[in-house]
């Protein structure tokens, strides 16, 4: 076990955590953000660099600090060491940096974006934006492609995270897009338009931070903050069937995987819980899906607003739907 | 003229062939190394030389050795990096190209240091003329039993493999030179965990520049002893120097670290001053990535000492008023040269290369182009050349590998020190589209 400080709170941690998980322990403001990084895909991580924390002290062994800012989702704590995240403003200060530059090529087409209300862009440059930009010169374009039957990629918006990259790799037999091109010419996607088919290539969409891979059977059906998020179950062989349908009335207009407040998959006795795209894009059926309750989702602020779980929630949800 | 270790026979016809070569003294590095020294002794003779890395960071190449992991079981690499892609950089093409055996023969005696059974050559995809050369070579020493099993009877073997990349400035990035090798998308890697504990395929290697594993070859003829009275107390041995921009006689030279900046440019031995009689404006000492130095700097640093071509003297005074040795790539402006469009063409090659992966690299890289290119042509404001500061600022130790600062630094010191330049181009647009800053008649270049 090492001990590790961070924004002055101290913890104790298990050798080899890396400085974003212990945070994550400590929970709360203390948490960096982070775009690329996702703990169910190992790989992922070190590529946004929103995560930058300060260094004030290396370990008690090497108490110097470092020179440059480290990610906090790659470097691993050191018995000793004391991280400044939120109390450093060199941090503040190169993070909004790095939410500009995220920016600068992101189109901000938020309200016709389906991502609107759960996009991890949106809530980066909430809290760490500016509200104007110094850039003026033209947006890079891309034209938005089907990347397979029930994914649309939409380029401009993505900013690289290689999240789906890795889903890809790890959750399906055969990787069959990536990155193309290099520089901020670097682009998501196959060489063949719809040649994303697989079991489990849905969850690319979960994974994506932003609006750039999204679901073609509910895309511009309903604002996500309009829909009552349920926790469903159903028989599925391929996957573990646990599922969050998002419901408007009775009708169904969608199915995710079910999100920490990271928006990362939940983890369920080690195993992170992927759905398969049967369940994601054929199942939009009431009568296949056993409901369990209302979701909450407490990360993304409009979503949230809704509070239609408060009065004894499983109880009237049941009732709504029967 | 100095001392030559590297191009000492470089003019001799057919040093190229390797009977030609031998007949020099070649391949004696390997013989006393494999008959007389262990491993560890060649290591510790590097180690002693202070051989600095000539790649461009100038890591001392004897302690990257010793940092390689040796776990039992598991084979290690040595990889030779001769992606030489940076503008102005030519040193490692001629030494390939023109004594393609002294490379092999730093390869054999360095992997035998090192320990390692396999070893590679990554070249860039536009030097394949050179790969050809090079495995003409490999077939000779193999033939001659300088390669392969039992070499010289000492029960060590080696293969040597070249293999080409596609042309990415970014594969020159030891960890993305791996994952090229490995046959992947050339992305830097995430570090820790280095290449000398966990490199290609995994496994411990160390990722040496051609001219740091030519120079083993000399270290071990002559002894780190003999190598350390070369050059300066801090900078030892000879550096190969691809001088080029408005020289007179631009070309590789081989100098002793230590030679007085004044004499490199001006010297007769050397680049015999400025072309066509033309002034000096400013220098890039080692290669495109390293701060440019305005004319008042070149020759003396900042508290008035001469300033010498050493690691120590070219980088005296930090960035405020120094540079750096880098890899070498030694570019000279005349009076009649534009700072900003230099600048510019530097930013354009930087955006153009990045990998792509990490955002403040491939967001701000293009976002610098795009400013410098509206400034040099008459579209520019005084807010930008602010703005170009501090994108710089926070693009710099930000990134997953040195692209990032090696994109920000020329910009970075454009602006400290030709600040004006700018300005002018700010406030004469017409004057900028026409020429250059204070000059007349640059014939404008369309993109």
């Amino acid at each position: 076990m090492v001990k590790v400080t961070i924004d002055d709170i101290e913890i104790e941690v298990e050798e080899g955590t890396t400085i974003m998980n212990a945070a994550r322990m400590i929970g709360g403001d203390v948490v960096p953000p982070a775009m690329c990084y996702y703990s169910s895909l190992p790989g992922t991580g070190g590529k946004c660099r929103t995560c930058l924390v300060e260094i004030a002290a290396g370990s008690t062994k090497d108490p110097r600090p470092m020179p440059k800012l480290m990610v906090s989702c790659s470097t691993q704590v050191q018995d000793g060491m004391i991280v400044k995240n939120r109390t450093s403003e060199k941090v503040i200060e190169n993070r909004g940096a790095v939410v500009e530059f995220l920016l600068i090529n992101h189109p901000l087409d938020c309200p016709v974006c389906d991502q609107a209300g759960e996009c991890d862009l949106q809530d980066l440059g909430f809290s760490h934006g500016k509200a104007g930009t110094r850039y003026e010169e033209e947006r890079r374009t891309f034209d938005p492609i089907d990347i397979g039957e029930n994914i649309k990629l939409h380029m401009n918006r993505c900013i690289l995270c290689y999240r789906c990259v890795h889903v890809a790799n790890q959750l399906t037999d055969q990787r069959v897009h990536g990155a193309l091109h290099r520089g901020d010419h670097t682009e998501i996607s196959t060489y063949i338009e719809k040649a994303v088919d697989n079991d489990f290539s849905g969850n690319m969409i979960d994974v994506c931070p932003v609006g750039a891979l999204t679901d073609r059977t509910s895309r511009f059906k309903s604002r996500v903050w309009f829909l009552n998020p349920m926790n469903a179950s159903c028989e599925c062989t391929k996957c573990s069937g646990k599922a969050v349908v998002w419901m408007f009335g009775k009708q169904m207009y969608r199915v995710t995987t079910r999100q920490d407040k990271y928006g990362e998959v939940e983890v369920v006795d080690g195993k992170p819980e992927w759905i398969c795209n049967e369940c994601r894009f054929d199942k939009k059926d009431l009568s296949k899906w056993t409901i369990e309750g209302p979701r909450h989702i407490d990360r993304h602020s409009v979503i949230s607003q809704g509070h239609y779980e408060k009065p004894n929630p499983l109880k009237n949800a049941t009732k709504n739907i029967e | 003229m100095g001392r030559k270790l590297l191009l000492e026979h470089i003019d001799v016809p057919g040093i190229e062939t390797f009977d030609v070569y031998r007949n020099h003294g070649g391949y004696k590095s390997v013989e006393k190394a494999l008959k007389t020294m262990s491993p560890q002794e060649v290591v510790e003779e590097v180690q002693k030389s202070a051989l600095k890395g000539r790649g461009g960071a100038g890591f001392p190449t004897g302690m990257k050795w010793s940092f390689l992991a040796k776990p039992e079981g598991v084979p290690r690499y040595l990889v030779c990096n001769a992606d030489e892609s940076e503008p102005g950089t030519f040193k490692d093409r001629y030494l390939m190209e023109k004594l393609p055996h002294l490379l092999i023969e730093g390869m054999i005696t360095s992997s035998y240091a090192l320990g390692a059974n396999t070893s590679y050559i990554y070249i860039r995809g536009e030097y394949y003329f050179i790969l050809e050369i090079l495995e003409k070579a490999i077939d000779e020493a193999y033939a001659k039993g300088f390669l392969g099993k039992n070499i010289l009877g000492s029960g060590y073997d080696l293969d040597l493999y070249v293999a080409p990349g596609g042309g990415a400035y970014i594969c020159g990035e030891e960890t993305a030179l791996l994952e090229s090798l490995e046959g992947k998308r050339g992305n830097p890697r995430m570090k820790p965990p280095f290449p000398a504990i966990k490199g290609l395929y995994g496994c411990p290697t160390v990722v040496n520049n051609v001219e740091s594993i030519a120079a083993v070859v000399p270290i071990i003829n002559i002894g780190a002893d003999e190598y350390l009275k070369i050059g300066t107390e801090k900078s030892s041995g000879t550096k190969l120097i691809s001088a080029c921009g408005n020289l007179a006689r631009p070309g590789v030279y081989e100098i002793e670290l230590g030679l007085s900046v004044e004499e490199f440019i001006y010297g007769d031995d050397w680049c015999r001053g400025i072309a066509n009689g033309k002034k000096i404006k400013a220098l890039i000492p080692g290669g495109s990535s390293v701060p440019i130095l305005p004319a008042h700097l070149i020759t003396k640093t900042a508290t008035g000492e001469t300033r010498y071509m050493s690691y120590e003297s070219l980088s005296d005074g930090g960035f405020a008023s120094g540079s750096m040795l880098g890899s070498g790539g030694f570019i000279a402006f005349d009076e009649d040269q534009c700072i900003v469009r230099n600048t510019w063409n530097f930013a354009r090659f930087y955006s153009h290369e990045s990998c792509g992966q990490c955002s403040p690299c491939r967001e701000g890289t293009a976002w610098m182009e795009k400013v410098l290119r509206r400034i040099e042509n008459g579209e520019g404001n005084m807010r930008d050349i602010d703005l170009l500061a501090d994108i710089n600022k926070k693009i710099e130790g930000n990134t997953i590998c040195p692209l990032g600062d090696a994109a920000a630094w020329p910009v970075a010191a454009a602006i400290r020190h030709f600040r004006e330049e700018f300005e002018w181009h700010v406030t004469h647009p017409q004057d900028a589209l026409k020429g250059n800053y204070g000059l007349l008649s640059m014939p404008s270049i369309t993109l």
